[in-house]
């Protein structure tokens, strides 16, 4: 274990300093460590070390069942569970050729959506910490953990929900289910202004964030960056409405991408902002889908009986609130996954960081960090 | 994002035929119908046609996956290329030997196979020339053996510190 510890001091220029950050660090959102280079309060250089959070996720799924591999999709991304289920029962359904019933759509969509603001209620109120905001991070919370609820009264799990099964759900909606959530939305609805206010127009947030870590486009796709990250960039790329998966060509929404109007384009302001507006978004599309829910229909009805996809392979990829979660699977005709291969939207986040931090002060190198919302869990697998 | 211009498999291969080098990929009844291979020499040139050409222009790379073919064949790389600008996919396959595996990195092409490719090697061993950072990514530095390959033999200590033996496989 020497070696990675070892701070390459020789090396070091007379003015240069190397400051270690991590791996226990609050700002890390996780166990990440940076090794930071830095002349005076200037960044010159980031490494960052990753796997402290490794779980050898690959390789489990060689060992087990195509069934017992959601359990561990959910601790990969544990913020954003169900958008995890639901990528890899994406999957292996069009791996298996299996058509999903009208209900089950519905109810996906609606509980990944809601599941996409609860995560980005997460990734504003720790940004806002990370830059020094307090207040704004027990506001969210205290929003976040209603979703939380409406969760735990699914399926029982407040986290790690294993609530998307392949072919189907886990349970069907609890009884007034629905009017909670139609509850929940005109509460939470208007609560997006108070965010605003809070924190987004704030003139302290703003001065600390407004064209501070630059992604430029070019970079930003060079590097695979996905999801809120790329479409700060200003490109206008969205799975759910260039490469539509599920039933999301159905609604109505609109992709938000950063305009640059505190700063530059790309800066972490516009990162932020992102995800407030997707907050919006996803909650129009909880309101459409709730609407058109079917209320007949049983969802263990395409459950298969054997899960033995044919021979094949598929690379199948679905936008979580983080990007672009690719699985490639390779089956074997066997009842266990010959090769399962994750591609982490978080992990190609993290990889431009060195890019997007030269050149700015230590204190600002926490603010793109959280811009940039990763999620160790992710990372490492 | 998406343009009038997205072509679908079959005519990407014809595209590139015609324009990269005649008969470079394999047309025909048992041709695949979703992936090309392509010979690790030619790799990187074709990377970059790939990547610079105005009509295919796959500026993203979505992943990079390794794969063990079994313990008597050969290891793999799988390459899942996107155009951001025209939506289309491409899927590129390279086949190694288990005993040299040796490919060309395209680190420098794409700047995201910088990890995919460390993660590549991490687990399956397989070796990227000209990548300027070749190191373990998720792995401690001192790991030994590649984990994802199909006859690696798991350790039974770790730093002296003795690991318990789990169930056996899959039942």
């Amino acid at each position: 274990m020497t070696d990675t510890l070892d701070l390459e001091l020789g090396s070091v220029q007379a003015e240069e300093m190397v400051l270690n950050m991590g791996p226990q660090h609050p700002s890390t959102h996780g166990v990440l460590r940076l090794k930071v280079r830095t002349d005076g309060e200037i960044v010159t250089h980031i490494t960052p070390y990753i796997g402290y959070l490794h779980r050898c996720f690959e390789k489990h799924c060689e060992n087990v069942t195509y069934e017992q591999v959601i359990p561990y999709t959910d601790r990969c991304d544990y913020i954003a569970s169900m958008n995890n289920n639901f990528g890899y029962a994406v999957a292996v359904e069009q791996l298996m050729d299996i058509k999903v019933p009208e209900k089950v759509e519905h109810i996906r969509v609606i509980v990944a959506e809601l599941n996409r603001i609860a995560s980005h209620l997460l990734a504003v109120g720790t940004f806002g910490l990370d830059v020094g905001a307090f207040t704004p991070f027990l506001y969210c919370f205290r929003d976040r953990e209603r979703i939380l609820d409406l969760f735990e009264m699914l399926c029982g799990a407040r986290l790690l929900y294993s609530y998307i099964w392949i072919g189907g759900l886990s349970h069907d909606l609890p009884v007034g289910w629905v009017e909670k959530t139609y509850e929940f939305l005109d509460y939470f609805e208007p609560q997006v202004e108070e965010y605003n206010n809070l924190l987004t127009f704030n003139k302290i947030f703003i001065e600390r964030t407004a064209d501070v870590g630059v992604l430029p486009r070019e970079v930003a796709i060079s590097y695979g960056v996905t999801g809120p990250n790329l479409r700060g960039s200003g490109v206008k790329w969205d799975l759910r409405k260039d490469d539509p998966y599920s039933i999301y060509d159905r609604f109505e929404f609109d992709i938000p991408i950063g305009t640059g109007v505190m700063g530059t384009v790309g800066d972490c302001w516009d990162r932020y902002y992102i995800r407030i507006r997707e907050i919006e978004e996803s909650a129009k599309i909880v309101r459409q889908a709730l609407e058109q829910l079917p209320r007949d229909g049983d969802v263990h009805e395409a459950l298969p009986k054997k899960i033995r996809p044919p021979k094949g392979h598929i690379y199948s990829r679905t936008e979580t609130p983080r990007g672009d979660l690719g699985y490639y699977i390779i089956s074997d005709g066997k009842p266990i996954p010959y090769r399962l291969k994750m591609r982490s939207p978080a992990f190609t986040a993290l990889s431009c960081i060195n890019e997007i931090s030269h050149g700015w002060m230590i204190s600002d190198v926490f603010a793109i960090l959280g811009s940039l919302d990763i999620v160790l869990g992710e990372i490492d697998r | 994002m998406a343009s009038a211009v997205e072509m679908h498999f079959k005519q990407l291969v014809e595209y590139i035929n015609e324009q990269f080098r005649k008969e470079f990929v394999q047309t025909g009844e048992e041709a695949p119908a979703d992936h090309i291979s392509v010979a690790t020499a030619d790799w990187k040139a074709f990377a970059e046609f790939l990547k610079n050409d105005e009509q295919l222009f796959f500026d993203a790379m979505m992943c990079i996956t390794g794969v063990d073919y079994g313990e008597e064949s050969d290891l793999g790389v799988i390459y899942n290329l996107h155009s951001m600008k025209h939506n289309h996919k491409l899927e590129v396959r390279i086949n190694l030997p288990r005993e040299k595996p040796v490919v060309p990195s395209v680190e420098q092409i794409w700047r995201i196979a910088d990890w995919f490719e460390r993660e590549t090697y991490d687990m399956y061993g397989i070796e990227f020339q000209g990548h300027r950072d070749l190191r373990r990514i998720l792995l401690p530095e001192d790991w030994e053996g590649f984990p994802l390959r199909k006859d690696y033999e798991f350790p039974t200590t770790y730093h002296g510190i003795e690991v318990p033996k789990m169930k056996e496989g899959w039942e």
